[in-house]
């Protein structure tokens, strides 16, 4: 019988003053104890809320039927169905907005922690080789060429896959996941996790090839001629700056930069590693968002006194996921809420020496009904870092469509879809945050299952 | 043959290499005035380089690199049959090439490389060529010869006098104006205070000033904007808005500040690297 009203299990975390030190994963996969444990807490809904809204359409009460009966090869080949990286959405979804959200036991008992079964489930079928990568149907001789390795790519190349097409990734850096990759950090998505889940997709038959900057290796007049479709899933790699004064300082970072020197390049390992990184003994953080949190536990890892995140909104606008937040505290990060960085001071070498802020207060709602920060005259004051990190947002990356005649982008610079889902190129479909400017890795998941099922249609003809 | 394989690998001086490396799909679209990334080996750095050629017909490319640092130390250890880990590119935006009428190029040291397409570009579209080519000393003046046979004048200027004039590319330049020259356009390659000064000059003389810049880069694609340099009071991406930007207003002092960021780190890792290298080969 189900027994919903046991305690969530929550998994095991690394003790902050141990995990601060360390890039290891900060949370444990479930034992098989805890897993079965929360897996008897499902009630199996009928009309399962949580599979409703869930954007790749997980069956969730049936892989958790699965594990319960102890089948969990069977389980992940059910959760596979739907979504092809179990192992990485179990670990970076923003459950509690997604299927955690809308459980029928939320508000009584604890939502079932969904998150933490699919990453068992994922993980043990690895580790026991009962996962199989999925079958794919006979081939239909039709090429399709997915840009950028990164979530939404290589949802839309295994889906393609699948269906019978001959599927080509190309990614311009020297190793593949996109964000997965140069975005997050080892101590929440570790390295081999992203090894694996790729390598399942080129088990299926996908082929893959670093260094090839799509739009400019090869001009996308070209990919067309060469295969019968492309997905452009080229992400949303161009940093946002705030454009305060003394931006070009030196110690200032874009988060983009901060992350990828530590996880594309390993940089916290130097001089093991040839890429450096150097943080002074205060770091600001700008921004209060997934990447913000990512970049202050990162820096914190390198060992300086203090580390703050400056928002200009209050603890309750914070975009970032919840348990993000919660670790980024547990690890001793600061929060320094409703101020807007005004000027980014430096010495005569141009080195960071402070950032000036203006104190705000909530005001209004904004259209997104988040109060906007009013700001209070007379109330700046100095903040004395060493290091800045800029982390207010993404753009989507303009190379692509700057280099491709004919490739219409919305004043937003993302691509210009049709009802169909196509760009305006035949042929040619966008998703991910090429098309969105920065979302999650879920919602860009769906939008390469999505281009895939229409890619597939309009191989065949039907539009 | 596989990708990245090292056709070619030429020692042009102790610590300048000349590379020919197999990789079609560059050597296809390259236009003068971009640059690749090279990674020499797993946990290796991404380094930008300057295209020097390009055969679309034998698939290859070629770039010269200075030994500098550990990276470039380790590149210029490799051998013909080698391969790079990885290459990628072309980056960069190409130089503009019309008819300027006479257009200076100015190289110092291994930026006389990296100037050379930009040279013969221009030399194709019609341009009379002034080339001025610097460096320490004679030996390290390289591709003279290549210049040589692009340009219409080709001053050299050692800062020894081992080699053409002794003294700057700036006073080097001066006298070919002062000769009679008149000059509409300069194109400028070379450590950083070198391109300062020759675009002030250049700015005095009446010539439109370009400068190629090398600041700091990651991925080279726009992604991480570690290369941010001040041109004309905005904020500019060398790798994607450049590398060549109107020189007359870029903020120099600011790129040498910038680059200068991780110098302590990377003197001690290519210290490192070559008491190591003295381990493992006996030789020195």
């Amino acid at each position: 019988m189900p027994n919903p009203s046991a305690p969530r299990q929550a998994g095991q975390n690394q003790a902050p003053e141990v995990r601060k030190h360390n890039f290891e994963e900060v949370t444990k996969t479930f034992t098989k104890e805890e897993a079965l444990a929360e897996a008897e807490r499902c009630l199996h809904c009928q009309n399962a809320r949580c599979q409703a809204n869930c954007p790749v359409g997980v069956q969730i009460p049936a892989f958790i039927a699965l594990l319960k009966e102890g089948k969990v090869g069977e389980a992940a080949s059910k959760i596979m169905e739907t979504s092809l990286l179990p192992a990485i959405c179990g670990r970076v979804c923003p459950q509690e907005k997604h299927c955690e959200g809308h459980c029928i036991l939320k508000a009584k008992f604890g939502s079932v922690n969904i998150g933490m079964l699919e990453r068992y489930v994922a993980d043990t079928a690895r580790k026991e080789g009962l996962l199989k990568a999925p079958q794919t149907a006979a081939p239909t001789g039709k090429k399709v060429v997915c840009v950028g390795s990164g979530p939404s790519s290589i949802a839309c190349a295994a889906e393609l896959k699948r269906l019978g097409h001959d599927v080509t990734v190309l990614e311009a850096l020297h190793a593949y996941g996109g964000v997965l990759r140069y975005g997050i950090p080892s101590f929440r998505l570790p390295r081999e996790v992203i090894n694996h889940e790729i390598e399942t997709v080129q088990a299926m038959g996908v082929k893959f090839k670093t260094d090839v900057l799509a739009g400019v290796t090869i001009p996308v007049e070209e990919l067309r001629k060469e295969y019968d479709a492309v997905y452009i899933g080229s992400g949303a790699g161009l940093p946002t700056m705030t454009g305060v004064p003394g931006e070009n300082g030196v110690g200032v970072y874009s988060a983009n930069e901060f992350l990828t020197r530590i996880n594309l390049m390993q940089a916290y390992k130097f001089p093991q590693t040839d890429t450096p990184i150097t943080v002074g003994k205060h770091v600001v953080v700008l921004g209060a968002g997934n990447s913000a949190m990512d970049a202050a536990r990162c820096a914190m890892r390198l060992g300086p006194e203090t580390v703050t995140i400056a928002y200009r909104r209050s603890a309750a606008e914070m975009p970032a996921r919840a348990a993000e937040v919660e670790h980024a505290q547990e690890e001793g990060v600061k929060f320094e809420f409703l101020v807007t960085p005004k000027e980014i001071l430096q010495d005569e070498k141009g080195r960071v020496t402070g950032v000036r802020f203006t104190r705000n207060q909530l005001g209004e709602p904004d259209e997104k009904g988040r109060r906007r920060p009013v700001e209070i005259p007379g109330s700046d004051f100095v903040m004395e870092v060493e290091t800045v990190i800029v982390a207010i947002g993404q753009k989507p990356n303009p190379i692509l469509p700057k280099h491709t005649p004919g490739l219409k982008t919305t004043d937003r610079g993302v691509l210009e879809l049709d009802e169909n889902g196509s760009t305006s190129l035949p042929g040619v479909y966008a998703g991910g945050d090429i098309i969105r400017g920065g979302a999650t890795v879920l919602l860009a998941m769906k939008d390469g299952l999505e281009a895939a099922r229409r890619i597939d249609s309009y191989l065949k003809g039907e539009k | 043959m596989e990708e990245n394989t090292i056709l070619v690998k030429e020692d042009l001086s102790d610590v300048v290499s000349k590379f020919v490396i197999y990789k079609p799909l560059i050597a296809k679209t390259a236009k003068a005035g971009q640059f690749v990334i090279l990674r020499g080996c797993e946990g290796g750095e991404r380094i930008p380089v300057t295209l020097v050629d390009w055969d679309d017909k034998q698939g290859t490319i070629t770039v010269i690199i200075q030994s500098i640092g550990k990276s470039t130390a380790m590149f210029n250890s490799l051998k013909q049959g080698d391969k790079f880990a990885n290459v990628a590119g072309p980056l960069g935006t190409p130089v503009e090439i019309k008819n300027y009428g006479t257009v200076a190029v100015v190289g110092g040291g291994v930026g006389i490389a990296e100037v050379y397409p930009i040279a013969r570009a221009f030399k194709q579209a019609g341009n009379r060529v002034v080339s001025v080519l610097g460096a320490r000393t004679k030996s390290l003046l390289i591709l003279e010869e290549e210049m040589r046979a692009v340009s219409d004048v080709t001053v050299c200027a050692t800062d020894d006098g081992s080699h053409g004039q002794k003294g700057m590319v700036t006073d080097a330049l001066k006298f070919i104006v002062e000769g009679g020259e008149k000059i509409q356009a300069g194109f400028i390659i070379g450590p950083i205070p070198m391109m300062k000064f020759t675009s002030i000059l250049m700015d005095k003389l009446g010539i439109e000033p370009h400068a190629s810049l090398n600041p700091i880069m990651l991925d080279g694609t726009g992604m991480c904007g570690c290369c941010r340099v001040t041109v004309d009071g905005k904020v500019r991406f060398a790798c994607v808005d450049g590398p060549m930007f109107p020189s007359r207003t870029i903020d120099f002092d600011e790129l040498i500040r910038r680059t200068s960021e991780y110098k302590p780190m990377e003197a001690a890792s290519l210290q490192q690297f070559e008491k190591d290298h003295v381990c493992k080969c006996g030789l020195h």
